[in-house]
């Protein structure tokens, strides 16, 4: 990494090595049964350099082609956009707990019983259910060291344990499922398969959804497959700079209902997106984005806060390229009413754990409209079977400026968001 | 740059010292460049290169499957892939014999490496020139991509097959926004390695940035059951979706139940209706002479006359199911094993005319260009990037973008009209366990479907 440093900072004023290697080993279940044990060994090595006051970026696996780098960086830099920042020099950093060495020393043979525990307790409740399952361990190494004199270096340690369910009955297909992730190792597989059997209790009888608005309580799975991602198309410093974001010119009013409050928390122990800090290098810090309803902060790399005359919120990360700002683990406070009270004041309305699709429309407008791949209808205050061929369309900014209640029992989801349900007064549903 | 050509020599001897029942490996170098526009400048100029491999060894009916860039010490890795394997193997190794091949594939067009990187930048600045002149815009993306690469296969039984690939992308999105309303409208395609397909998009791109302003004004679409008309592009992403994924056999292979109802012979659409996956095809994004397990490409009848007739495999869904491999077993990286995928997956064309599908339409809805689509197998969404209302057999107001969504065993009988026009969408790309985005391609002609469900306001 020294050397890469050493012969990019001879052609360029300043520079930065990214290096992160993983070893992941994922344990696959297939139709209720282990399949495939998996072990995935990898190094890349990236280079971003400021030359002539532009940008250039070139990424390896083989870290000791250090030229090789160094000159793809420079041919990309005669393009590069203008830098319009400064790397961090020496910083002292958040202590954030993110590796735990017993994740590394949990034995494969462990993690297939795991999984086989987990597969046993759902089929004993339905005999039918094909389960797909993965048990996985990984470790990371990063160290960031740039030419300002900046260093940074962490380790983290993730364990992950999923299932999904599928019961086909005649042509009807019904997916439930659950996964999580820690830190730490995951042995409960009881906590897991809960999740799983109530939803095929709830889920046992089929009910219809009417062509009309209805009122809706969305899951914490719900809310984070359907109101997350506009949501944070919206709060990226980037689409606020281009002034594409509904809410960048907000910053302090009311947008949303009192009793939501986001943040974005990169700083909690033992959470799989947790880290003292962000991808260059930037001290992590907890960002809340609206708070009672005011919106109170985009999130931000440098090159964006730059450019936007503001500061890094530590929010750049990056998926191969680049760096860009992106959210790291949400949480979204709870509030008072538990998910019974809410269900029981709906006369008729939904309940949605998962929609298929809500990704695809105009998320930047705020826009989401999916297939209710697992909802249940309410009648009278009570679940009476699940909905099916049915529709739901919104928009996040219309649906949470009037919110009935948040719930006061969060849950993680995936292990990177942290929400409880979310009840809201109407929401358009077609179905056949 | 390692010769992995070099190493797949030493990788060959050493598989043969190995017990397992079957183990193969696959090697593979590759160059990427990346780049990214954000409103009027240029974002982001990249670079990159990668080397690894992998090894997969079946014991027993088990898999075990190690991947690595450091090519180092590759006789432990072969040893852990087969330790996996025995580790999870209780039962009968089961694979459909294949012809053991020694190849190498020829280069085909690699133009994207030989245009210099000025000049792709000068292509896409052209196009944002057009993006911008378009009055009340307010942003735009511009992602360019192409990358080339060279695999290995190897196998125990003997295979060496060297290919390469080279991919190109192009994603445009034009965004605009008034009074804290934002609408975004794009464009996406792509090519098996042909530069030239990217290049004159110029009035493409401008339609496209007009469309985007004219939406800040137009109606939402009430939610409900509506005859919809697909054009090419959306109604292949729709047979992707809706029968595609379904018809993928490590789907149905081990769940009885979705076996029985997926026996061949079964009816799901009418007599004109012929759906094809096929690798074989030359020169689209999902073209290839050999999958990963080293099975040449077939072209697959997935539907003949209405009726399943057959379905995607690797060499070991096809061996549990009694039929035949097709050669889909298909992997993004050396990263990951191969599972089964489609390729270049389309409707055959019938007869008529976009005017005569439309012309007995009172009330409908014409859904063109995509944003995205996925499926749970029976149930599928898919989202238009342009909509049109139709009205008494013409097309009428520009909508906002909508999204359908179907059940498979419903869905397809209700295509009651397929057009003449078959045309390819190369802009997809595919995810499934993990592995995005596969280079796909997919298309159809113009096709009408009844009491389709449309989300709404």
């Amino acid at each position: 990494m020294e050397r890469i440093l050493a012969q990019a900072k001879k052609l360029a004023e300043e520079a930065e090595v990214f290096l992160v290697s993983a070893e992941e080993t994922p344990v696959h279940f297939e139709a209720n049964r282990l399949k495939h044990i998996q072990g995935k060994q990898s190094t890349s090595v990236a280079l971003r350099i400021i030359r002539d006051g532009r940008l250039g970026y070139a990424t390896a696996t083989d870290v000791a082609d250090a030229q090789g780098l160094v000159d793809n960086a420079v041919e990309t830099a005669k393009f590069g956009t203008k830098a319009k920042f400064e790397l961090p020099p020496t910083t002292p950093y958040p202590e954030v707990d993110t590796f735990d060495p017993d994740v590394e020393s949990i034995a494969v043979k462990k993690m297939a019983q795991l999984g086989e525990e987990l597969i046993a307790l759902i089929t004993e409740h339905t005999p039918e259910i094909v389960c797909e399952a993965v048990v996985e361990k990984a470790t990371f190494t990063l160290r960031i060291i740039n030419s300002r004199g900046g260093q940074a270096s962490y380790k983290k340690s993730v364990f992950t344990m999923g299932v999904v369910g599928n019961l086909t009955r005649g042509t009807d297909m019904l997916f439930v499922g659950e996964g999580q992730s820690s830190c730490h190792p995951l042995t409960d597989v009881g906590e897991i398969a809960k999740v799983v059997l109530r939803q095929l209790d709830l889920a046992k009888n089929q009910a219809s959804a009417p062509t009309k608005q209805m009122p809706v309580v969305f899951t914490p799975e719900g809310v984070a497959s359907a109101l997350i991602s506009p949501l944070m198309a919206a709060f990226n410093g980037k689409t606020v700079l281009e002034g594409a974001s509904p809410i960048g010119n907000k910053l302090g009013e009311q947008v949303f209902d009192a009793k939501l409050s986001l943040t974005d928390d990169p700083k909690i122990a033992y959470r799989p997106h947790s880290r003292p800090c962000d991808d260059e290098g930037v001290p992590s810090q907890s960002t809340p984005l609206i708070e009672k309803g005011v919106v109170s902060s985009f999130l931000y790399d440098l090159q964006t806060a730059a450019l936007a005359k503001t500061k890094s919120t530590g929010s750049a990360s990056r998926g191969g390229g680049l760096p860009i700002p992106s959210p790291s683990t949400l949480v979204i406070a709870p509030g008072q009413s538990t998910f019974d009270d809410m269900v029981s004041d709906i006369k008729e309305g939904l309940v949605i754990e998962q929609l298929m699709g809500a990704e695809q429309g105009n998320i930047l407008g705020g826009d989401f409209s999916g297939n209710v791949l697992l909802g249940y209808k309410v009648e009278s205050g009570k679940i009476v079977g699940r909905v099916k061929n049915t529709m739901v369309s919104g928009n996040v900014y219309k649906l949470l400026k009037e919110i009935n209640a948040i719930g006061s029992q969060p849950k993680w989801v995936g292990g990177v968001i942290n929400t409880p349900p979310i009840y809201c007064p109407r929401l358009s549903v077609a179905s056949k | 740059m390692t010769d992995i050509r070099a190493v797949s020599h030493q990788l060959a001897e050493a598989l043969q010292k190995h017990s397992a029942d079957y183990i193969e490996a696959r090697l593979e170098e590759s160059q990427r460049s990346h780049i990214t526009y954000r409103g009027r400048e240029l974002e982001s100029a990249e670079q990159s290169t990668a080397v690894g491999g992998s090894i997969r060894a079946l014991v027993k009916g088990g898999w075990g499957f190690v991947s690595f860039n450091d090519l180092n010490d590759l006789s432990d890795r072969i040893e852990r892939a087969v330790k996996q394997a025995r580790l999870v193997g209780k039962e009968e190794s089961k694979l459909a014999p294949i012809d053991t091949v020694v190849d190498t594939v020829s280069n085909g067009k690699d133009a994207p490496l030989s245009v210099p990187l000025a000049e792709k930048k000068k292509l896409l600045d052209e196009y944002n020139e057009i993006i911008w002149r378009t009055p009340h815009l307010q942003t735009s993306v511009i992602a360019y991509a192409d990358s080339h690469k060279k695999t290995i296969f190897i196998n125990s039984a003997g295979s060496y097959i060297e290919q390469p690939r080279t991919d190109i992308t192009l994603r445009i999105s034009a965004v605009a926004a008034e009074n804290g309303e934002v609408q975004q409208a794009g464009l996406s395609l792509g090519s098996r390695g042909d530069f030239g397909a990217i290049r004159n998009l110029h009035e493409q791109v401008e339609e496209t940035a007009k469309h985007v302003v004219e939406l800040l004004s137009a109606p939402q679409l009430k939610g409900g059951e509506y005859t919809v008309v697909l054009d090419p592009v959306l109604a292949g992403v729709f047979v992707h979706e809706a029968f595609g994924h379904l018809s993928e056999a490590d789907h149905i292979y081990e769940n009885e139940r979705l076996r029985r109802i997926m026996v061949l012979g079964k009816k799901f659409g009418g007599r004109e209706l012929n759906i094809v996956d096929s690798a074989a095809v030359p020169d689209l994004r999902g073209s290839y002479k050999y999958d990963d397990e080293g099975v040449a490409a077939t072209k697959t009848y997935l539907i003949k006359e209405g009726e399943l007739v057959g379905r995607l495999h690797s060499r070991e869904t096809a061996a549990k199911m009694n039929e035949k491999p097709t050669g889909n077993a298909r992997a993004i990286n050396y990263r990951y094993p191969p599972i089964v995928r489609m390729t270049n997956t389309y409707i055959e064309p019938g007869q008529g005319s976009f005017d005569e599908l439309i012309a007995d339409i009172k009330e409908g809805v014409y859904a063109k260009n995509w944003f995205g689509g996925t499926t749970s197998m029976e149930m599928f969404t898919f989202s238009a990037g342009e909509a049109y209302m139709i009205r008494n057999g013409r097309l009428a107001e520009a909508l906002r973008p909508v999204v359908l969504t179907g059940n498979v065993f419903i869905t397809l009988n209700n295509i009651d009209a397929i057009g003449g026009d078959l045309d390819m969408n190369q802009g997809g790309g595919c995810g499934k366990g993990g592995q995005y985005p596969l280079p796909v391609s997919n298309g159809s002609p113009h096709i009408r479907i009844r009491k389709c469900l449309l989300g709404g306001s």
